[in-house]
């Protein structure tokens, strides 16, 4: 198990010092806010959405060096691609990417939060724009239970 | 002193856990004694000596067990009014703990005093649970919550009260004895005797207070009192709320069930006397009779010892943090109007990452907003990394807390 200190990678601190695609994104086609009440960190994940494309995001709010640093890798691994593409992307993919396959159970909220946020923008902007209820309604699902 | 100072190093061997080792073999260094405190064997042994000897339920049959359960349990309600010095035990009712007590003045005396637009006034540094049952009890009754604010040296600012006080419109003010996060010890006498001029009644949670100073009710002169077992050597799950008798005898029950009635008829039922009023159903015995050992064994201390104990260890380690280049230390530095509680902040990393990483060497603090988000607010901060002691800590324990921080430092490149 990953317990302590050896998940504080190089990688992590400088996305906790210096996120990527980080603040407030004017003109916004979706927005959504959450919060983790176990430890206050909160997320908001801002799209801009042309064509069924993200072609701008960015997160801004308060969090831990894990949860600051998912939420980079999240947005890089997200813009430009397709909405069908942003659905697919799992858990695994953010925290393979930083080496966080093995994080203990307290600490996945954390790393998880923002993905959880991009799940619930997309929702939220699909019910919007698209007739075919049964799958938000599957997306919504698959929100919520990230964790 | 020096008999004291060696009692509190002795103490350590009553307390298994303290023996253990956690990740990779590290001392267990425990700070996180606001949340809850760990059980001596002294406690531990008389809650499997009730189930192993004499378990039974209380308050109505005849046979032995029951008359030794009974007479444990009562036991227990004359030690807690002798600890907190209440002159009439019929003013003391078991509980779930802090929460549940002030749920059940929220519910059993708010529900019929509060009208629309009374105010009850809490404070800035309170724990969601002196917050939330009240907010639910306004909502409900169009009446309004208000607040005493906090200044920056995390003492509460006692003109706001006056302010209150003077619509006539307060019915009751409610605030922590010590605040959970910053330590700060509230005063209490200049509240209540605020509150007394003005006719105003006065709910003290006491759930940080009572496990690490003398109280005393009588001298308060508060008109709700409530704390909880766990964080005083006592088991969880069972806590104390104290009303004073003329308030009490006003009040509705709280559950419906066994043991709170004297007479149940198809559609009338009478109630039982104080304060098995307020005690439906079959109570926690077990943990009843395992706290009255942890107020034993606090007694046999000394709360006297137990404060200056936690004054000596909190100056130490106040006096060790600072030295930290990057520490904040939130709260009076004013050592005698602060618990043993240190909230800080370390640079720019986050409190979780602060815990995880100290973790690794043994150390358990809590980090987090501590159920006091609107506190959490007025600091302006997410959250805080907390150490906070015990009887049984001692300077290597701090000493170990501010080593484990240059690791922090170490890998945040501090």
């Amino acid at each position: 198990m990953s317990g302590n200190a050896d998940i504080y990678h190089e990688m992590i601190v400088d996305y906790s010092r210096n996120p990527t695609n980080y603040g407030k994104l004017e003109g916004h086609d979706v927005i959504f806010h959450d919060s983790n009440p176990l430890c206050g960190d909160s997320i908001d994940i801002a799209m801009k959405i042309d064509d069924n494309k993200v072609t701008d995001i960015k997160f801004d709010g308060k969090g831990c060096a894990i949860c600051m640093a998912c939420s980079s890798v999240l947005t890089e691994i997200t813009k430009g691609k397709s909405l069908d593409e942003v659905r697919k992307i799992e858990k695994n993919d953010i925290l393979g990417e930083l080496g966080l396959e093995h994080l203990q159970a307290v600490r996945i909220k954390c790393a998880l939060l923002s993905l959880k946020v991009l799940k619930s923008a997309l929702y939220i902007y699909l019910a919007k724009h698209l007739d075919d209820s049964e799958d938000t309604d599957k997306l919504k699902e698959d929100a919520a239970n990230l964790y | 002193m020096q008999s004291t100072q060696s009692t509190f190093e002795n103490l350590r061997k009553d307390f298994p856990i303290l023996k253990r080792t956690v990740r990779d073999n590290k001392r267990l260094v425990y700070l996180d004694n606001a949340s809850t405190t760990q059980k001596p064997n002294q406690v531990i042994d008389s809650i499997t000596d009730y189930y192993r000897n004499y378990n039974s339920n209380i308050h109505r049959a005849v046979y032995a067990l029951a008359e030794e359960a009974t007479e444990a349990y009562e036991a227990t309600r004359d030690k807690i009014a002798t600890f907190i010095n209440v002159k009439d035990r019929q003013e003391i009712i078991f509980v779930r703990g802090t929460t549940e007590a002030i749920n059940l003045v929220a519910y059993a005396w708010g529900r019929s005093n509060i009208k629309e637009g009374d105010i009850i006034v809490t404070t800035e540094y309170e724990h969601h649970s002196n917050i939330v049952p009240w907010q639910l009890l306004t909502q409900e009754k169009g009446a309004k919550l208000e607040y005493i604010g906090m200044g920056d040296n995390g003492e509460l600012i006692l003109d706001d009260l006056d302010k209150y006080l003077a619509t006539g419109k307060v019915k009751l003010v409610t605030f922590s004895l010590m605040s959970n996060v910053l330590g700060t010890i509230t005063d209490a006498d200049k509240i209540i005797e605020k509150c007394e001029a003005a006719g105003v009644l006065t709910l003290i949670d006491a759930a940080q207070a009572v496990p690490h100073m003398k109280v005393d009710i009588e001298k308060l002169g508060c008109d709700f009192f409530a704390f909880s077992g766990h964080k005083m050597l006592g088991p969880t799950g069972i806590g104390v709320l104290w009303v004073r008798k003329s308030v009490l005898e006003t009040m509705n029950p709280f559950h419906g069930g066994g043991d709170m009635i004297r007479e149940v008829h198809k559609y009338e039922t009478t109630w039982n006397d104080l304060p098995y009023k307020f005690e439906a159903g079959t109570p926690n015995i077990a943990d009843v009779v395992g706290f009255g050992s942890a107020i034993d064994y606090l007694t046999k201390i000394g709360m006297d010892n137990v404060r200056e104990h936690e004054v000596e260890l909190t100056k130490y380690a106040i006096e060790k943090l600072s030295e930290v280049k990057g520490i904040h230390i939130y709260g009076t530095k004013d050592i005698t109007k602060r618990g043993g509680v240190i909230s800080f902040n370390f640079a720019d990393v986050h409190p979780h990452d602060v815990a995880q990483i100290i973790d690794g060497e043994g150390i358990a603090v809590r980090s987090g907003h501590h159920c006091a988000q609107v506190l959490m607010e007025r600091l302006d901060v997410a959250a805080t990394s907390r150490a906070s002691f015990y009887i049984y800590n001692t300077k290597e324990d701090v000493d170990a807390l501010v080593n484990s921080l240059n690791k922090v430092a170490k890998v945040f490149k501090l």
